[in-house]
């Protein structure tokens, strides 16, 4: 065997002291103006008064937040209680992400490992194969989805043909077809990391968990899975977290009969109700719930590699 | 391969530039989505030597928050209806103009003149009006259509094959209707029934969505679509079995307009362009391609036949539509809280 690269234990971004620091301020830059700038002024917004028809008067307020979660009656003078509907429509978006993120890694897994365990140009070509489909607009591939599944569409046209159904199988405008069109958009988010982690996994640690008597089932949860993880999370952030601002798919697949966050949020902006602090304090909700699980995954990486 | 795509490159550049260096002037234009034919705005540029460029908007609303978010400056000219005229023009968003200006301002209708949301038009002109109802698939339903109760009470085979638009002002106006009660009510006991009506519909309706209405009953995926007038007709000529109902009770009638923008960058171009639009022949040409009316005075004998004598433009004479109101800010905090409460 050929001797391993010496590697630095404290991982090499530690390491490096040179002159090539000032090289990362446009990433700075970028940064601050793109992300730190825009969450701030969220952030003050989403604490101001609303003006009527959008837009906001520049005079602190909490009633954004207070409409989150209380409610005062259709009139707004009941005596307020605890405000279900936008924790419920909360609850309905995550729910809605975590399942497929879950769908996304149980076909994601075999998919990227497969690719990972091809030879020379046949994984070239697999990876190829799965970007290709996102060569094309989401809002393209989102639409061509919505013909293939509805009542009168080919799907159930062929399931029709072939005598598995007697009659359509509704799917459009259901859960089930948000559902699909989350899983389709966000696959290759998770197949790729997964595929990154697993492409690096040495095969000798499996070979070396069957000389110590290990069943293929020992060997995958207790060798290869913590060997891989950080493909994992990494995929299942990159599904979950646009799944959970998602409304394309909601919208055109589902009917758009019930808010999700990012229709709830979008309607603030350019619906009827033009109620700019609520959008941003439902926005700065959203944010710092991600935040939460994503301190929560990064605490738990680091304690892992202890 | 490397040297064909710089060629088209080179091709592409040189092509804009000479677009550019050749141009007048410009004319920035903020439209509803598939509202104006382009031969209309290549006839227009070259007619004055502008360069148009346009952007489009799905919803009076989404138009307003653009516009309040900035871009404000950017468009010479924008197309709201009737009652966002109204706000836009409270919010001093509009700019004016005067007669002179406008050379072709006789070619108003008498009868759209003197508008409530702009009385004596003084900084806006009719585009195109019509009026929101809904349409049936005859194929799906033989029975009466003209009563709002297909919507909002819908008879069983046509429960859970009704597409809605996704547009707040317009589904809660027409549920007023039904329920005969005033448009922007703050009557209490008023507004609940109008929620619960909505509460006890929505379990009938199969999806929201504004710019699917056509498509849904092309498609078929929809037996009943709310819908615009003129987008009705287009889904009759493509294909789909539809009829539009004037229901009983009342149906939204509105009407976009032309306005011009306060701190409109090219003015003198904005004014030429809404004097354009209503000379016959252009207006004509837009209901040609919209399917919808056009508020000037002799559009007759441009008009094709098929969109002069459609269904759906010429309404009977009773029962008659009604504007959408903009409602006061008390009213409208509860109509938010009933369209949240619809889609929670």
């Amino acid at each position: 065997m050929a001797e391993l690269p010496k590697v630095n234990p404290e991982g090499s971004a530690k390491t490096y002291s040179g002159f090539g620091i000032p090289l990362i301020f446009p990433a700075w830059i970028i940064i601050g103006f793109f992300l730190v700038i825009p969450v701030a002024m969220m952030l003050v917004y989403s604490f101001l008064t609303k003006e009527f028809r959008g837009g906001v008067i520049w005079e602190f307020s909490i009633s954004a937040y207070d409409q989150f979660f209380l409610y005062r009656g259709l009139f707004g003078d009941s005596p307020p209680v605890i405000e279900w509907t936008y924790i419920s429509i909360f609850w309905r978006s995550i729910w809605q992400a975590g399942l497929a993120t879950f769908c996304c890694l149980i076909i994601g897994f075999p998919t990227a490992w497969f690719i990972a365990t091809r030879t020379g140009r046949n994984k070239t070509i697999w990876l190829f194969l799965i970007t290709i489909p996102y060569w094309v607009n989401l809002l393209i591939r989102t639409i061509s989805m919505k013909f293939l599944i509805r009542d009168n569409g080919p799907l159930n046209e062929f399931f029709l043909s072939i005598g598995l159904i007697s009659e359509p199988f509704h799917i459009i405008n259901t859960n089930f077809a948000v559902q699909l069109g989350l899983f389709y958009s966000y696959l290759p988010f998770m197949v790729l990391p997964i595929y990154a982690a697993v492409e690096r996994y040495n095969f000798a640690l499996s070979e070396a968990a069957a000389d110590l008597y290990a069943s293929r089932t020992v060997t995958l949860f207790k060798v290869i899975l913590p060997t891989v993880r950080p493909g994992i999370v990494a995929g299942c952030i990159l599904v979950f977290v646009p799944s959970l601002g998602a409304f394309l798919a909601p919208d055109l697949l589902g009917g758009a009969k019930n808010f999700m966050i990012g229709s709830l949020i979008e309607e603030q902006f350019k619906g009827a109700a033009g109620n700019w602090p609520f959008g941003a304090a439902a926005s700065m909700i959203l944010l710092s719930l991600v935040l939460i699980v994503l301190t929560f995954y990064a605490r738990n990486q680091t304690k892992g590699q202890i | 391969m490397k040297k064909l795509i710089k060629l088209g490159v080179a091709a592409l550049t040189l092509s804009m530039a000479a677009n550019i260096a050749t141009a007048e002037g410009k004319l920035s234009i903020y439209h509803w989505f598939e509202y104006i034919p382009q031969e209309l705005l290549d006839k227009f540029s070259a007619e004055y030597d502008v360069e148009v460029t346009m952007d489009t908007f799905d919803s009076n609303e989404a138009m307003l928050a653009s516009l309040k978010a900035g871009k404000m400056g950017t468009y010479d000219v924008a197309v709201p209806g009737d009652y966002m005229v109204e706000i836009m023009a409270g919010d001093g968003m509009l700019d004016t103009f005067t007669k002179a200006e406008m050379p072709n301002h006789g070619n108003i209708m008498d009868q759209w003149v003197n508008v409530g949301f702009d009385m004596g038009r003084k900084s806006s002109i009719p585009y195109q009006w019509g009026s929101t109802s809904f349409s049936v698939n005859r194929d799906d339903y033989k029975g009466d259509i003209n009563t709002l109760g297909i919507v909002f009470d819908p008879p069983a085979e046509l429960q859970g094959k009704i597409n809605v638009l996704d547009s707040q002002g317009e589904l809660l106006a027409l549920a007023s209707m039904y329920l005969g009660i005033p448009q922007c009510t703050s009557d209490r006991d008023q507004l609940k029934a109008l929620n619960e009506l909505l509460q006890n519909a929505k379990p009938h309706w199969a999806s929201f969505g504004s710019d699917i209405a056509k498509d849904v009953l092309v498609s078929g995926d929809a037996s009943v679509g709310m819908i615009w007038s003129g987008f009705s007709a287009k889904a009759r000529e493509e294909g789909a079995n539809v009829e539009y109902a004037f229901p009983k009770e009342g149906y939204v009638v509105w009407m976009d307009n032309v306005v011009l923008l306060k701190d409109a960058p090219n003015r003198d171009n904005a004014l030429k362009f809404m004097n354009f639009l209503l000379e016959p022949e252009n207006a004509a040409a837009v209901t040609n391609y919209a399917a919808y009316t056009a508020g000037v005075k002799g559009t007759e004998p441009h008009l094709s036949d098929a969109v002069a004598n459609s269904p759906e433009s010429n309404p009977p004479a009773s029962p008659v539509g009604e504007f959408v109101q903009a409602c006061s800010q008390e009213v409208q905090t509860v109509y938010d809280t009933i369209w949240t409460n619809l889609k929670k």
